[in-house]
């Protein structure tokens, strides 16, 4: 049963990162803030027009949980490498794309926790009414955190062990985000109107498509980055 | 797992046979003699006038750009397979290349553009795409510079320059989307016969020029490491 023991392996490091957050709360804490406060400095810059306010919430909520998320992922490999833990990690018995894989999870849980709060904040300061496709929204949202963990725990794993790594990591992610911020934007704004022209559906099928490539090509390149 | 030091310490201390100098006099004889052509035997354009000769730059280097991505592509895959020093280098020198072959194309373009659209950018699927091929570039070669061990910068910046190919057709597309559905795009114009000849024959100067300039960016980039392997087995000892 070597899968059933692969995912042993990618049980405990997800359990371990989410352990170490739940216990310091301070990484969640401040990324989390910091999303709300670009929401926030977002509504200033635009506002203060209900309407307009309403028309820019997709894309507000979007940038702010690209800014904040951004810094969660550098952190998840830092922890590793402050303590001299990645080398032991790197060290057990068992493929390495485990470690990925467990890195993954925790951050798609952070994550997914980060944009909960932003979206109820962006939903309250922006005035958006909840539409009754509720449920198809949850989906592209969803599917948009698993394009940005994806790419962004793969680039981590590099840009957190060179040198400006809060510089480096940003200036790698965001370009190669663009499908994934137009499909998700493009898709929650359609799911918040009428979407006339039924083009949700399309979007949609694009982050899947975007979320899969992606995901098999980082696993297959991770192999390579983890061992220089 | 690891691949030692060594198989990088190997071979690459010896300098390479240096590029031609004929390549850089033919290929840059090669982009004066196609531009003159084109600029006498094409006639004033219709809408555009002599502003459409801007074209035989700026499409030339577009391509061109596209071309030594595909080159970072499969020397990046080919590094990931074989683990040659060499391949890394040439991906990289592509790189190089390739951003200039695109900030060449965008600043171009927007020049173009002021005049022939009354505006320096529009967000149409190509324009867009291209500036977001551009950032993928600019990330790939700062990875490349903020990282100091050779055999770690060989092989993340393989990793990123597979994944960022691999992404430039998601973008066109998804950009394409994003613009056909909210506004139509930009008629496409097709291109009287007049013009193709120096078209196609400043894309081969064009070539030229590029397969020069990675060729030469190479062997520096090669001696540049040889150098590296020098001063290191110097410091551990002398040889």
């Amino acid at each position: 049963m070597a899968w059933r023991d692969d995912w042993r392996r990618v049980r405990a490091i997800a359990k371990k990162d989410v352990t170490t957050e739940l216990r310091a709360k301070a990484g969640f804490n401040s990324v989390a803030s910091l999303g709300v406060t670009i929401l926030i400095l977002l509504g200033l810059a635009l506002g203060p027009d209900a309407e307009a306010l309403r028309n820019a919430a997709v894309g507000a909520v979007w940038l702010a949980t690209l800014f904040a998320g951004v810094l969660a992922f550098n952190r998840s490999f830092q922890v590793e490498l402050e303590s001299g833990a990645l080398e032991p990690l790197l060290q057990y018995p068992g493929p390495r794309w485990t470690i990925f894989a467990g890195k993954l999870l925790g951050n798609l849980i952070f994550l997914t926790l980060m944009v909960t709060i932003v979206v109820a904040a962006g939903v309250v300061l922006f005035g958006v009414r909840i539409p009754d496709r509720w449920p198809s929204l949850l989906g592209v949202i969803l599917l948009g955190v698993v394009g940005l963990v994806v790419l962004g725990t793969f680039y981590a794993s590099m840009a957190s062990r060179s040198r400006a790594r809060e510089v480096l990591l940003p200036l790698l992610l965001f370009p190669m985000l663009v499908p994934v911020l137009l499909a998700a934007t493009t898709a929650s704004k359609a799911l918040l109107g009428a979407d006339v022209m039924h083009e949700a559906g399309a979007w949609i099928r694009l982050l899947v498509a975007y979320d899969l490539v992606f995901l098999i090509a980082t696993f297959i390149a991770f192999e390579h980055v983890i061992e220089a | 797992m690891i691949p030692s030091s060594d198989n990088l310490r190997d071979k690459s201390t010896a300098a390479p046979p240096p590029t031609s100098i004929w390549l850089g006099f033919v290929s840059f004889g090669a982009v004066i003699a196609a531009q003159v052509y084109s600029i006498l035997t094409s006639p004033a354009e219709g809408d555009m006038g002599h502003l459409q000769k801007i074209m035989y730059v700026h499409v030339p280097a577009a391509w061109m750009t596209f071309l030594s991505f595909f080159v970072v592509l499969v020397f990046s895959v080919k590094y990931l397979w074989q683990r040659r020093e060499n391949d890394d280098l040439i991906a990289a020198s592509a790189a190089e290349v390739g951003a200039t072959f695109n900030g060449l194309t965008l600043m171009l373009g927007m020049i173009w553009g002021r005049p022939a659209w009354g505006v320096w950018w529009v967000w149409d699927a190509r324009l867009t795409s291209t500036l977001v091929l551009f950032l993928i570039f600019v990330g790939y070669l700062a990875l490349r510079a903020f990282t100091e061990d050779a055999q770690r910068k060989a092989l993340w910046s393989a990793a990123v320059g597979a994944i960022g190919a691999l992404n430039v057709p998601i973008v066109y597309m998804s950009v394409k989307w994003w613009r056909t559905l909210h506004q139509p795009p930009s008629s496409p114009s097709t291109l009287d016969p007049r013009y193709t000849m120096g078209l196609r024959l400043n894309a081969i100067a064009m070539l030229l020029v590029m397969v020069y300039f990675i060729r030469k960016r190479y062997e520096i980039a090669r001696l540049e490491r040889a150098a590296e392997h020098l001063a290191e087995a110097a410091a551990m000892g002398g040889r």
